[in-house]
């Protein structure tokens, strides 16, 4: 990420030289900074809604239902958390939401999942291999049917803006299916982490 | 098909109140203590989100799009693919709002029949922003070493982007 935020920063202000946008360059940092504080702002109000939605639905008993239906998957996806890590249950929940489009309530789910995976993490910096999955899994977006995308679409008179549901979907599970299979591929061949604390967490200590 | 996403909601809503009220768990007191998070969690978020919007609102300002389109655009006639999509193509790892932008404005302009539409539908509605994920996700919990997080959201991307091209061909 240091490469990466370096080469950003410094080939924008490079070529917004040659090309005379050196203003707006500099502008875009303020605008830039203020909308992460709108973004992240605008995200507490429903972050909490469905952080207590979830608290009621693991209380109940719901989040583990549906950790235990998917399981199976989730042993060989996830396959260093103890099998009754409440992460499961995040996930699944976080996928299904995904996959209904309700973006709003699967990023909160998803950060919960994240947080339970960084209880097993043993470098608190650094991203599991569990988390990478999980990130690999949000970033392909699965999704059934692209809502905003239809709108857009219906907005400009598109006759038959269903159709695009079809492609939609093949794509998006072709995203998702590479997504996982390169988190798996990668994991093999990456440097694994190092622990970074004084007595490693084993999976005994978890369960308890 | 859009009552599914209507529907989902409202559904998944009443059915964890209604198991959890006959379970007898104290709604409301559980509701609140599981939302008190909300707030910590968003704020732990922004720094993350400051370092990866800010260089992203930069690298779009710079131009380098613009220059990335003229330079790509007569390999990518070879295989059929509009000009107009190649920004999208670029912009759809990096923010969300600007691919949502950019898709309007070829939809707007071309209109409903033209294949440079449907292309950039396809590959709008089956992607999720790359960058804005791995900000808010790994910054929630402190991550910031992300080993081989990026390169594979950036490699499912490219995959997804190619399955766009090959699908859309086929189908349209």
């Amino acid at each position: 990420m240091n490469y990466i935020f370096y080469f950003l920063i410094v080939i924008s202000i490079v070529v917004g030289a040659i090309n005379g946008r050196l203003p707006d360059v500099v502008n875009s940092i303020l605008t830039g900074a203020e909308l992460s504080v709108k973004v992240a702002f605008s995200l507490i109000g429903i972050m909490a809604f469905w952080l207590g939605m979830m608290k009621v639905a693991q209380k109940c008993g719901l989040v583990e239902l549906i950790a235990k239906l998917i399981k199976p998957l989730t042993k060989r996806l996830f396959n260093e958390i103890p099998e009754n890590s409440p992460a499961i249950g995040d996930i699944a929940m976080n996928f299904s939401a995904n996959a209904l489009g309700l973006t709003n309530a699967a990023t909160p789910i998803g950060i919960k999942a994240m947080e339970e995976l960084q209880k097993e993490n043993i470098d608190k910096t650094s991203a599991s291999n569990s988390m990478c999955m999980l990130l690999g899994m949000n970033t392909a977006g699965f999704q059934l049917i692209p809502a905003t995308v239809i709108a857009v679409l219906i907005g400009i008179g598109y006759k038959n803006p269903t159709e695009i549901i079809a492609p939609t979907l093949i794509v998006t599970t072709i995203a998702f299916v590479s997504a996982i299979i390169l988190a798996k591929i990668f994991q093999k061949f990456w440097a694994p982490q190092i622990p970074t604390l004084t007595k490693r967490i084993t999976k005994d200590e978890v369960k308890v | 098909m859009n009552t599914l996403s209507v529907w989902a909601l409202p559904f998944i809503i009443i059915l964890i109140l209604t198991v959890a009220l006959f379970k007898k768990v104290p709604l409301y007191e559980t509701f609140t203590e599981g939302a008190k998070d909300g707030f910590k969690v968003s704020v732990n978020i922004i720094p993350y989100l400051v370092a990866i919007i800010v260089a992203i609102s930069m690298f779009r300002a710079s131009g380098i799009i613009e220059m990335l389109e003229t330079a790509f655009a007569p390999i990518l006639s070879h295989f059929n693919i509009p000009a107009d999509t190649i920004p999208l193509m670029i912009v759809r790892s990096l923010s969300g709002s600007a691919a949502l932008g950019v898709f309007s404005d070829i939809a707007n302009t071309l209109g409903a029949d033209d294949y440079a539409t449907k292309l950039s539908a396809v590959m709008v509605g089956s992607s999720e922003t790359t960058f804005y994920v791995l900000a808010v996700y790994f910054g929630a919990v402190g991550i910031s070493k992300l080993r081989y997080a990026l390169c594979v959201g950036l490699l499912a991307d490219f995959i997804g982007i190619v399955a766009a091209i090959a699908v859309c061909n086929w189908m349209f």
